[in-house]
């Protein structure tokens, strides 16, 4: 069984190792000409006026959590899908119902502005 | 006594030039084919679509081949250019980000079949790096690492136009990942496996295509796709009218060039599983996997017909993958792009549920033919 897994192990490896080889390579080979005005971080043309290190909005962070909620619903969809056909009309209904409850909560947050993005 | 198992199996060599002869083939097809040529392609369709003359100044002695050497000189200006890091930067994330968006965008062709099942002097060999049982799911779970990569390139580069847009890039990803999940659901039920080999041999009949039996998958599939892959009209995250080029802003040289890799290698697999899921994966329309085997095994014997029936299957595979790739080349040359709330609301509002009510239907209909 996880003999599968081999080819997917070495072809990881082989693209870590390319991507190292490019980091590396970029870093050694081009020139270095370090000045005070020239390592400020690009904003306008002028000197930075805002700190990108202060806060930002929460609704990134409520996209976070939702896509949890979401992602373990698609998670547990997956094997059920592979099975459907043997399942039968029981499965249906029971993942009907687990759908239920999410179409549920998707309408509640809906409801509730967090997918407004104005 | 000696455990016999851990004896080397008289299948274990030729298995294991198969494995490596398949992973150099991919890396070729990858880093030596498709990451180059694809920018060049990219310049010169948008050039051809808006009237331009495009990429032609690149020559040798005169000669540019329609601007093909443009390939060359990138890579050479690319790879001697200076490594800029700003001031503040977080260096050890600044190197982290770009290994991190381009290794998924690698790794993840590992189970898409380019061909099937042949017999070559008794050893069964099978155009699939990895036939894993969980095919799908290990490109999605290896895909949304490629998120980290842009969210941490936003965040180390002590930019604000790089943090709003490595923000974007979390929330926009992060939200067409869960809509992406749930439009592919309505496959597997069709033909039962997550498995891209077995949901490839089950599309040998012309009518049993994905595109045949989940339309709506596709759409909303392909949506996702290029949402997945941030290009027009998806692109808000690096959107060079307001966000000079989005997290990547402060990239430059190969680094630059990894981010830019790693989004045509996305993309050279979102067509490779949009060929194999829902186009028929490698099978010639009309003809099995087996006829073509036995009608080339006729003209050239039973193990070179073998070879022969595999490089038509490969090339038919490929040849579908580029048409794919030219298709989304040519949405991302045509649509605007879409404003934030605008994708979000269409990933929300309109692909979930959308995606939900597929499931439901397609569940309704399995059961009322059978």
């Amino acid at each position: 069984m996880l003999n599968q897994y081999i080819p997917v192990l070495v072809m990881t490896l082989a693209a870590c190792g390319t991507a190292a080889g490019m980091i590396i390579a970029t870093t050694i080979i081009g020139p270095k000409r370090e000045f005070e005005e020239k390592m400020e971080p690009f904003e306008c043309g002028v000197s930075p006026v805002s700190d990108p290190k202060s806060r930002f909005g929460v609704r990134f962070y409520l996209v976070a959590m939702l896509f949890i909620v979401f992602d373990i619903e698609a998670v547990f969809l997956f094997p059920w899908a592979a099975v459907f056909r043997e399942l039968g009309m029981f499965g249906l209904v029971e993942m009907l119902v687990f759908i239920l409850v999410l179409t549920v909560g998707l309408a509640y947050v809906w409801k509730k502005g967090a997918l407004e993005w104005e | 006594m000696f455990d016999y198992t851990y004896l080397p199996s008289p299948n274990l060599i030729p298995s294991l030039v198969e494995m490596m002869l398949k992973i150099m083939f991919i890396f070729t097809m990858n880093m030596g084919v498709f990451a180059p040529v694809l920018g060049w392609v990219e310049r010169k369709q948008s050039a051809l679509m808006q009237d331009r003359i495009g990429a032609n100044r690149a020559d040798i002695f005169g000669f540019t081949l329609f601007g093909l050497l443009h390939i060359a000189s990138d890579a050479l200006k690319l790879l001697v250019k200076e490594d800029f890091i700003p001031r503040g930067a977080d260096k050890p994330l600044h190197y982290l980000a770009p290994f991190i968006a381009v290794v998924p965008a690698l790794v993840a062709f590992a189970v898409i079949p380019f061909g099937g099942k042949y017999m070559l002097w008794g050893h069964e060999a099978n155009l699939v790096i990895a036939d894993l049982n969980v095919g799908m799911l290990y490109i999605f779970a290896v895909a949304s690492l490629a998120t980290y990569g842009a969210v941490i390139g936003g965040w180390a580069s002590n930019n604000s136009w790089s943090l709003l847009g490595g923000l974007r890039v979390g929330a926009q990803m992060l939200s067409y990942e869960v809509a992406m999940g749930l439009t592919l659901v309505g496959i597997f039920m069709v033909y039962g496996s997550l498995q891209l080999t077995t949901i490839g041999m089950a599309q040998e009949n012309f009518f049993r295509w994905g595109i045949f039996l989940q339309p709506l998958g596709f759409i909303l599939f392909i949506a996702c796709a290029l949402a997945e892959n941030k290009r027009t009209p998806f692109d808000i995250p690096e959107a060079e009218s307001e966000l000079i080029a989005g997290y990547f802003t402060e990239y430059s040289g190969l680094k630059f060039a990894m981010f830019w890799m790693a989004e045509f290698l996305e993309m050279v697999t979102i067509a490779a599983v949009l060929v194999a899921l829902f186009f028929g994966g490698w099978h010639i329309p009309f003809i099995t996997h087996q006829g073509l085997i036995d009608a080339m095994g006729h003209l050239f014997g039973p193990n070179f017909g073998a070879i022969a029936a595999m490089l038509i299957h490969a090339a038919v595979f490929w040849i579908k993958v580029v048409a794919w790739i030219v298709i989304l080349m040519l949405i991302r040359w045509s649509l605007p792009r879409f404003r934030f709330d605008q994708v979000m609301r269409l990933g929300w509002k309109i692909v979930l549920p959308l995606a939900l009510m597929n499931i439901v239907l397609t569940g309704l209909i399995i059961l009322a033919v059978r």
